[in-house]
């Protein structure tokens, strides 16, 4: 298998706080990859990070090789690295299927075209990314007024438009049902599975992560504490002392969904 | 040495008016986040009640009483304008507040006429404070010197008060956080008012206070509009400190620049401001904005989709109905609805940036005078063809905002609108000052069409052609997949972005393309007209267009042609009284209570309601 993604050294500070330290991992091709930690522990920054949202102050990420540090998310985007946000951000004036035309629309470089109507434009990929998600049954619906849920399923198509081989989900099931959760995962794995895509994200329901994941990575103020297989980071003594406090791990998590 | 320093004196002295109108402005937007357009207005009547006051009020009491009492009337004036025109529309789209504080502009305008009369009124002097002192040799009036150690007391009781005050802290909460307002058990509705009193209050003492100096005439309310935005802005938005520093700054400035250098004196001070904001976005003082901070209030806008067969026949029918106009053999109809094809293109095309865009724009005559005096200065000294000038135009208002929304790119929301309305002034007063190259203020004549559309008829066919065909163009481009990316951009930043969409470029290029079709209606107009002045350059022309882009409605497509088209109408019947502007005023503030999503928007919910249309969501 070979590394999609490489990070070096990677940090972060706001004014005095310093939200990301020194967080070096990598990721290889068709792995599926979770970050876990407290609120806080800055997970969303370091995502923020590898998409270019935000500089980072130190260190390095190497995308296949290239170095992607500094660059703009539309830059990064291009080069095959998608995303979905744990605050949702559609665009809340279209209907769920032109969200995705959009996104493909910028797929296939379309942006500054002036004479097809947008709305008639690769509708079918569209639909089939929509039926991919399970959302087609919605796809005309105004997006202002989805569910939580299903915005985040309409994320993940939006995100699969570029055909990424990595892809970055901050948080994909907050705010969804346990089923649905399992279901949202059991997609994500399908889809790293038959696309042989590599996936980082973030969750706090610990049955989750230990079921679908590949490997887990936890996090703690700012600091990588471990790295290993569902087995290794279960039975880890550090991990287990510093993020679970000793407590029950599913229940720690439970109380902290919330940012 | 001496005389620089008594300038500097003047300055400070010019200052003080400045301070106090913009901090009432600053504090007004801070809280309340309404760009409040009539704040100019309050500013004139404090000098007109403070002038009737001065002439029952005798002596050195006298005179600063009146200037108080002028304060707390025009306070109160103030309170009733938030209660009455305001607070039934703080739940509307955002800056939708802008078009109702225009029609109180407008209503003040008329009062203000109707009690004090046309003339000009001469300040009277201050009781004590009339002579001269000299300072180093040169001349310097006491009340400059009065003024000039009133301001800081000012500044100093405000600060206090807002730094020190339960009033005050409240004040600071709701201008950093409006939701923590709600938290503190606090009556937002009644923290507006008070605020709104304060704000007012101020701007009335500023407008008595500069009596002495300046008078009292009925043009005051627009001559200080640009310059206490461009104080607010240059000092940051809600700063007080802010306020006064750029107050100074732009006072001392002018002072000089009337010395030195004549020919800026308009110019000027946009000039400071454009140079501040490039280097301090937010201002001197100011704190950066949080994206969404503002945030869209209302409900979000509905999907669009272009227009289905009905929709098709129905505009095919009003076409065809306009073409049968010239048949009537009625010039006035003719001209009147040249004129109103123009006018809504020109809103069309700011509807385009304004509601797909979402950026505001405060200075869209620039593009739509700007067309219109490429082509007259092609004609006037090159000796053009009207078609070369005419195709030319359009480009020329492009090429210029090329560059200028490159510059206004770097900012958003209102600092954006404000470097907008700066870099609009900028070309007003280069037009207006440039007098050999641009006739001036006589503006520049004998601009007619070519000699086969001489002719009302000929040239109504070819507005028709051009003027519908502009509104039609920007209508498809919004269902395009630019028209997409620009309203994905508006949407979401960061969705968009993350998603390959370069968004500032989307909009320079929609900014760009808004300025181009600006320009083909400042075009058709020029030759419609044979002339043109520097009015059609002018703030109160940007604003016209604002004004009818809300009034049509932001959030539908159809808003900026259907409120053009509206206010064209109406003018022309209620300009044939003579309170017109007072007519006008209430019907704005009427229709904006009335329908707070545009008259569009309304009538689309009121069909919905009544089950002609079809519903276009499940909700
Ligand atoms: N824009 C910001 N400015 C200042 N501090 C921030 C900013 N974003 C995040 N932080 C801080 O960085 C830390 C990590 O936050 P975050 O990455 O959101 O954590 P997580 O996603 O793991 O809950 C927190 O202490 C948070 O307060
Ligand atoms: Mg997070």
């Amino acid at each position: 298998m070979s590394v999609v993604l490489r990070v070096d050294d990677l940090s972060k500070s706001f004014g005095g706080v310093q939200a990301v330290k020194d967080v070096s991992f990598s990721i290889e091709q068709g792995e599926l990859l979770a970050m876990i930690g407290p609120n806080g522990a800055g997970k969303t920054t370091c995502f923020n990070m590898l998409m270019g949202q935000l500089k980072p102050t130190g260190g390095e990420v190497f995308f296949k090789g290239e170095n992607l540090t500094g660059r703009q998310p539309r830059d990064i985007w291009r080069m095959g690295i998608g995303r979905t946000f744990q605050v949702t951000a559609a665009y809340s004036s279209m209907t769920v299927v032109e969200n995705v035309q959009m996104a493909l629309i910028s797929h296939h470089r379309r942006i500054f075209s002036f004479l097809p109507f947008a709305h008639k434009l690769y509708k079918e990929e569209a639909m089939s990314l929509l039926d991919l998600v399970g959302m087609s049954d919605q796809a005309e619906r105004h997006c202002a007024i989805l569910a939580y849920g299903d915005l985040k399923r309409l994320e993940l198509s939006i995100a699969l438009c570029h055909k990424p081989s990595l892809l970055l989900m901050d948080e994909p099931t907050a705010g969804m049902a346990p089923t649905e959760r399992f279901k949202l995962m059991q997609l994500t794995s399908d889809i790293v599975r038959d696309q042989n895509i590599s996936v980082l994200f973030t969750e706090h329901d610990m049955d989750v992560v230990f079921t679908h994941s590949h490997r887990v990575m936890v996090l703690n103020r700012g600091e990588l504490i471990a790295d290993g297989s569902v087995d290794e980071i279960r039975n880890d003594a550090r991990v287990q002392e510093i993020y679970l406090g000793g407590g029950n791990l599913y229940q720690k998590a439970k109380a902290a969904k919330h940012d | 040495m001496s005389l620089l320093f008594a300038q500097l004196l003047t300055g400070l002295a010019d200052a003080a008016t400045l301070f106090l109108v913009a901090s009432g402005l600053s504090l007004i937007f801070g809280v309340t986040r309404i760009v409040n357009f009539s704040h100019g207005s309050f500013y004139m009547l404090g000098a007109f009640i403070g002038y009737s006051l001065m002439q029952v009020l005798p002596g050195m009491f006298g005179f600063w009483a009146s200037v108080l009492l002028a304060g707390v009337a025009v306070g109160l004036i103030g309170v009733i304008v938030e209660i009455c025109v305001l607070r039934p529309i703080y739940r509307a789209p955002e800056l939708f507040q802008l078009v109702a504080t225009f029609g109180v502009i407008l209503i003040i305008q008329d009062v203000a006429l109707f009690t004090w009369g046309a003339d000009d009124l001469l300040g009277p002097r201050a009781p004590g404070l009339t002579g001269i002192v000299r300072i180093m040799g040169e001349p310097v009036p006491k009340y400059d010197l009065a003024l000039i150690a009133i301001t800081p007391l000012v500044l100093f009781s405000l600060w206090y008060m807002i730094t020190k005050t339960r009033v005050g802290i409240l004040v600071r909460a709701a201008t950093q956080d409006r939701e923590m307002v709600g938290a503190l058990g606090v009556n937002q509705a009644w923290l507006f008012t008070g605020v709104f009193f304060l704000g007012a209050m101020l701007a009335g003492l500023g407008g008595a206070i500069q009596l002495p100096k300046g008078g009292a005439d009925l043009l005051m309310d627009f001559n200080i509009l640009a310059a206490i935005f461009v104080v607010v802005v240059i000092g940051g938005m809600g700063s007080l400190p802010g306020a006064y520093a750029a107050a100074v700054l732009i006072s001392v400035l002018n002072v000089y620049g009337v010395t030195y250098i004549p020919q800026s004196t308009l110019v000027l001070m946009f000039v400071v401001m454009a140079v501040v904001l490039m280097i301090k976005p937010f201002g001197l003082f100011g704190r950066e904005e949080v994206a969404g901070e503002h945030g869209q209030v209302g409900e979000p806008e509905r999907p669009i989709k272009p227009a289905g067969p009905r929709g098709r026949l129905m505009v095919a029918g009003l076409i065809f109905l306009l073409a049968l106009i010239p048949l009537s053999g009625s010039n006035f109809a003719q001209i009147l609805t040249t004129d109103i094809i123009t006018f809504a293109l020109f809103a069309a095309s700011l509807h385009f940036i304004l509601g797909l865009g979402g950026l505001v724009s405060f200075g869209h005559a620039a593009y739509f005078g700007g067309g219109a005096y490429v082509a007259a200065l092609l004609v006037t000294h090159l000796g053009a063809n009207m078609e070369i000038a005419f195709v030319l135009a359009p480009f020329g208002a492009a090429l210029g905002a090329v560059m200028i929304g490159w510059l206004c790119m770097r900012r958003t929301g209102v600092y954006f609108a404000m470097l907008t309305l700066a870099f609009a002034q900028l070309i007003w007063s280069l037009v207006y000052q440039w007098d050999e190259f641009t006739g001036g203020d006589d503006g520049l004549v004998d601009i007619w069409p070519a000699a086969w559309l001489n002719g009302t008829s000929v040239y109504y066919y070819f507005t028709m052609l051009f003027g519908i065909g502009g509104i039609l163009a920007l209508r498809h481009v919004a269902h395009s997949p630019f028209g997409y990316a620009l309203r994905a951009s508006r949407d979401s930043t960061r969705q968009a972005e993350a998603t390959g969409i370069h968004t500032k470029r989307v909009q320079w290029a929609a900014f760009s393309f808004a300025g181009a079709m600006a320009g083909l209606a400042g075009a058709l107009f020029v030759f419609s007209k044979g002339s043109v002045f520097p009015t059609e350059l002018e703030i109160a022309k940007s604003f016209d267009g604002l004004i009818v882009v809300f009034l049509g409605g932001v959030k539908t497509l159809s808003g900026g042609v259907v409120g053009a088209a509206s206010l064209e109408l109406v003018k022309d019947v209620l300009t044939r009284f003579e309170y017109w502007r007072l007519s006008l005023g209430v019907l704005i503030i009427v229709v904006v209570i009335l329908a707070p999503n545009g008259i569009v928007g309304t009538l689309h919910k009121l069909g919905e309601r009544l089950g002609m249309t079809g519903k276009t969501e499940d909700r």
